[in-house]
Order: structure tokens, then C-alpha cells, then sequence
């Protein structure tokens, strides 16, 4: 929630100063590869991972844990139902890449 | 009126923002908006909701607006749940206070009639036009009306396709409630490809679980314009395990493929005439294309949907176009909701690194299809989808369906996923 009334006084703030003429160029940072690739996940584990339902939340997940779940998964050493079938698409790189986006959510 | 919501939306985005005395120097939005640019979303499924959402996300900078005719939409995916008896319409609604209210994007029901490219303009059946810099169109599927004789808009009131949730399916599910036990219910299924390749088989299932429970002498016969279907091991076996001979499936080549529809009598007609079926209840599937305003606006290939280059989900015809959802070609992706929910966010990404000029980012994303069985019977098909030459493509090795060999428990597993699934996307979508 807080994170949201930040997100919205943000994008108040640019948009009284696209109205005084002046332009704003950061926001595009925000879609970096991670967390573009991270919002996949949303689908299944809420948006920035919060479940509301049955399958469980990643929400700021440290990095560490996240990198280590993940390969367990992918080379079967953690059972599961349907992330082996994800994780052995991903390589070290996204993975972490996508863990360090989750990290950052707080 | 449409000024007004978005004046009220500004103010307290201004509010909440502390900036209040910047809105003096602002002029009026409503003229602002005429000539600046603003990115323009057609359709409020699964596609465009997403779009809209993520774009204010990405830049709340941005000046989304979501063009959509019904209020309340209903989602395809879980409707075959409604079908069997497991949940009420309501749940599956969907509204567009949220993203109006919390996310500040401009909603506006009506339906867009016309899209005048060369001006970059959408027309509305209210009778307002709208100016674009960017368009994100999500119109989903049509029907093919021709492809079928016998089965046009004229039957679909009593022949329901029930492929876009909402009357329809309401229609479907009376009808059978109204079959006697005992009677014969026959679906009739494209070939590929079509919105929700495991959807017919789903709705089979569920169709067979409520008739099991409520008239147990009845038949349902699947009559497939193709010779394999996905996840068609596990549900099978699924249906062996459940429904014992309950469900018959026929493939093209003994019989599936129907040529004629007699609506008067519930009869389809395939072989030439030489086979025959005749139903109680009887749900057709038709063939489908890109939903009418792509193919009407010329950005439909010979196919009759949308060729987009599979990076940004730009349409190949106008680069100022981007299409998403079951109405693009996206290569191997499935027409489905979790593809569609993906698409928006890769095409929102797209249109604002463009406009910052910066280019679109090559990506690996996900899709999961859960069905149900029965009500504690899940089964999924996974894949990650990665983009590279030119085409999204399945990442090898990784991927396919659940174990044929999974334990009940396992089942019930994805069947309780197959929900969480449904809480998690549809708050990602309308939430
Ligand atoms: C029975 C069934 C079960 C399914 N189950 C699943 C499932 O379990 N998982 C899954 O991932 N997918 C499932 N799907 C598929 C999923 O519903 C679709 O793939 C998804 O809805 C596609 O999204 P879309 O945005 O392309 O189209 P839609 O969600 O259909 O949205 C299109 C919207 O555009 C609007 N529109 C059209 N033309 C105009 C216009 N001219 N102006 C303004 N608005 C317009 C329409 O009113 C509509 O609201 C299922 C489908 C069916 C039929």
C-alpha cells in the first residue's frame, strides 16, 4: 500500500509537470529486464507476487533464497508440481536477474 | 462526461501527490489531452486490461484510456467451472472501478467502430473520436460465420457457442440443466487454431461431472475438427477414471469433421452426409478469427489474424499499432488469458521504452494452463516462451504437461492452483 500511495504521488508529480511544459525521463528505467520478466510471475503469484489465493506469495523474497529455490527446481532436487517445468527455462543469468527484482520490492 | 472523470481523477492524483498549486498552470485536461499524445487501449479482456494497468505502471506519466463496451466482464476462463456446477456467474465478473479509480486510467464503455489510421483516430458508436499516439488493440476473436452451414448469429440463440463468457454461456448451462437424464449433449470444436486449446475438453469434463451427479444415463459426444488435442493423454485418462464411458471423442477422420448444421432439430451432419448426430443439448464451437475491428481496419493477414512483430507485439501493418491477445499471430504462445496477460505487458513496455527511445528488450516469459478434471482433478501445460530471430518459440527442454502417472493428491494439488491461478490473474488484470 505504501508503495502505491509513492507510485501515484510519482506519477501526480510528473504529470503537473508535463502540464508546466517541463518533461520528466526516469520512469522508463523502471522496466528493466528483470522486472519485466518478473511481472510473468505475477500471473500465477499476484502482482509483485503478492498471492491473494492458494499458490504462495514471492513478494520480497531475498535474492539469495529465490536464486537457490530456483535451481533446485530446475534440477529436481525440489519436488513441485509445475516450477520444474518453468525453471529449466531460464538461465543462471534471468534467474537472478528476476530474484534481484523481487528483492527490491519492500 | 468523459472530461469530467478524468478532471476528477486529475485532481486527486494531484491530491495525493501534495502538488495541488501546479494545477492553476495546467490549463484545462481536456484540451491538453486533444493534442498531446495519449496511448489509446481497445478492449477490456484480459489483453487490454492488462495493457492499460501496466502502462500506467511503467510511466504513470502516460494518458491511458481503455475503451470497452460491457461493464461487467465476464472471464472465459472459469465459465466451464459455472458450466459444471462449481461456481456462480458472479464470480466470474469483472468491473473497472480499480483501474479507474486506483490506477487513474480513463474508461470509457462504448465501442470503437472505426480506426482511422492515416489520422490517428479512433471513432466511437457514441460518436466521439479520439486522438492516439500509440494504439493497443485487444479485440480478441470473431467467428467465422461462413465456414459452417447452417450455423450463423441468427441459431447461436439456441445453438450456443458459449466462447465468449457471459449470455451465452448462462444459455448453455439452462440447457442443460433442462436436458432429461439420459439425453445426448454434442459439442462440435474447431480446428486449430482457436481461443483455448484445452478449453472444449475442460468444459467436457465438467459438463461430465455435473450429468454424473444429476443424470447419470446422459452422453456427451466431442465432434473435432482434428485428429489430437492438447493435454489429450490426461484427459483421457482423466475422463476413464471419472466418468468411465461417459464422454466419446471423435477425431476428423471418423466423423468429427462437420460440415452442416441442421438448428430446427439439433443435427450435424459430417462425412458428406453420412454421418449424423443428433442432440439435446448441442454447443457449437465455430472457427474463429482476429476480432471484427482488426480485420475491418485491414491488420489481419490471409489468416484472419494479426501478424506482429513478436518482440513488441507492434502490428506488422502500422507501427503506431500494437496487438495483443487471441487476435495476433504469436507464434508458438497459446491463444489463452495467461498469453494474452503477458502480451500486454511486453507490448506496455514496448510503447514506453519507444517513447523514451530506447529499444524493446528481448525476454523469456511464461504460460500455465490449468484444467479441471473434476472439481478435486487438476492437470496444467507449461511452457517458457523466449524470443530470438525474429519469433517466440518454446525454450527446449523445458516445459510440456503434468505427470501421467501423478497421484491423486498431485490432482488435487493443481486443482486447488487451478484457483489460485484465477485469484492471482484476474487481480493482476482488473485489481
Ligand atoms: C471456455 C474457455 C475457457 C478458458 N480457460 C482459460 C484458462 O483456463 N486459462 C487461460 O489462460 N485462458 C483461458 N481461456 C482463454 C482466454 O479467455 C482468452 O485467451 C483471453 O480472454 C484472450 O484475451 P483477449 O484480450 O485477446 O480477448 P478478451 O478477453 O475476449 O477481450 C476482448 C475485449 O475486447 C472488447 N472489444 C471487442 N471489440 C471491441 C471494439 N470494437 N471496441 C471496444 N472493445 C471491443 C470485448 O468486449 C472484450 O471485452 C478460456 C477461454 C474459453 C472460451
Amino acid at each position: 500500500m505504501r508503495h502505491h500511495l509513492l507510485r501515484l504521488s510519482g506519477g501526480a508529480l510528473t504529470l503537473a509537470l508535463a502540464g508546466l511544459g517541463l518533461s520528466q525521463t526516469a520512469t522508463a528505467d523502471v522496466v528493466s529486464r528483470g522486472a519485466l520478466m518478473a511481472t510473468t510471475c505475477y500471473a500465477c503469484h499476484g502482482t509483485d507476487g503478492r498471492s491473494s489465493g492458494t499458490i504462495p506469495s514471492i513478494y520480497g523474497y531475498p535474492t539469495e533464497i529465490m536464486v537457490a529455490q530456483m535451481l533446485a527446481f530446475r534440477d529436481g532436487t525440489r519436488p513441485s508440481t509445475v516450477m520444474d517445468r518453468h525453471a529449466t527455462g531460464y538461465t543462471d543469468e534471468e534467474i537472478r536477474l528476476i530474484a534481484e527484482h523481487f528483492s527490491t520490492l519492500r | 462526461m468523459t472530461t469530467q472523470i478524468s478532471r476528477r481523477h486529475f485532481l486527486r492524483a494531484l491530491g495525493a501527490g501534495g502538488a495541488a498549486t501546479a494545477l492553476a498552470a495546467c490549463g484545462t485536461l481536456s484540451d491538453s489531452r486533444k493534442t498531446k499524445g495519449q496511448v489509446v487501449v481497445v478492449g477490456g479482456g484480459s489483453g487490454g486490461a492488462t495493457a492499460a494497468k501496466y502502462l500506467k505502471r511503467f510511466d504513470p506519466n502516460l494518458d491511458v484510456v481503455l475503451i470497452e463496451p460491457i461493464p461487467r466482464h465476464y472471464t472465459c476462463y472459469g465459465s466451464n467451472w459455472y458450466l459444471g456446477g462449481l461456481t456462480r456467474m458472479d464470480r466470474l465478473a469483472q468491473t473497472f472501478t480499480v483501474l479507474r479509480d486506483t490506477h487513474g486510467i480513463q474508461v470509457i464503455h462504448d465501442t470503437v467502430t472505426a480506426i482511422d489510421r492515416d489520422n490517428h483516430k479512433v471513432h466511437l458508436a457514441g460518436g466521439d473520436r479520439l486522438s492516439y499516439q500509440k494504439l493497443v488493440l485487444s479485440p480478441g476473436i470473431d467467428f467465422r460465420y461462413d465456414a459452417v452451414a447452417g450455423y450463423g448469429p441468427e441459431v447461436a440463440e439456441t445453438i450456443p457457442h458459449a466462447w465468449k463468457a457471459g449470455p451465452q454461456t448462462q444459455t448453455l448451462r439452462r440447457q442443460l440443466e433442462a436436458m432429461p437424464d439420459g439425453g445426448v449433449f454434442v459439442m462440435v470444436v474447431p480446428g486449430n487454431p482457436f481461443r483455448c486449446p484445452p478449453g472444449p475438453y475442460e468444459r467436457a469434463s465438467l459438463v461430465a461431472h455435473y450429468f454424473k451427479q444429476h443424470k447419470p444415463r446422459s452422453k456427451i459426444i466431442i465432434l473435432d475438427n482434428k485428429e489430437t488435442f492438447s493435454k489429450q493423454g490426461l484427459f483421457m485418462d482423466g475422463w476413464q477414471q471419472l466418468y468411465g464411458n461417459m464422454i466419446e471423442w471423435v477425431p476428423s477422420s471418423q466423423g468429427g469433421q462437420v460440415e452442416e448444421v441442421d438448428a430446427a432439430t439439433r443435427t450435424v451432419y459430417a462425412d458428406g452426409g453420412l454421418t449424423r448426430f443428433q442432440a439435446d443439448v448441442l454447443n457449437f464451437i465455430p472457427p474463429q478469427e482476429a476480432g471484427r475491428i482488426a480485420v475491418e481496419s485491414g491488420l489481419t493477414g490471409a489468416t484472419g489474424w494479426c501478424p506482429v512483430n513478436q518482440l513488441t507485439f507492434e502490428s506488422a501493418m502500422d507501427p503506431d499499432i500494437f496487438i495483443i491477445g487471441d487476435a495476433s499471430i504469436a507464434g508458438q504462445m497459446p491463444k489463452s488469458g495467461h498469453s494474452a496477460n503477458t502480451q500486454g505487458k511486453v507490448a506496455a513496455a514496448a510503447i514506453v521504452r519507444t517513447m523514451a527511445g530506447m529499444e524493446m528488450l528481448a525476454l523469456s516469459t511464461v504460460n500455465t494452463c490449468y484444467s479441471l478434471v473434476g472439481p478435486e482433478y487438476g492437470i496444467s501445460i507449461a511452457a517458457v516462451y523466449r524470443y530470438s530471430d525474429g519469433e517466440i518459440t518454446g525454450v527446449p527442454g523445458s516445459g510440456g504437461v503434468s505427470p501421467a502417472d501423478a497421484s491423486l493428491h498431485f490432482r488435487r494439488q493443481e486443482a486447488r492452483y487451478a484457483q489460485g491461478w484465477y485469484d492471482s490473474i484476474t487481480a493482476d488484470i482488473w485489481g
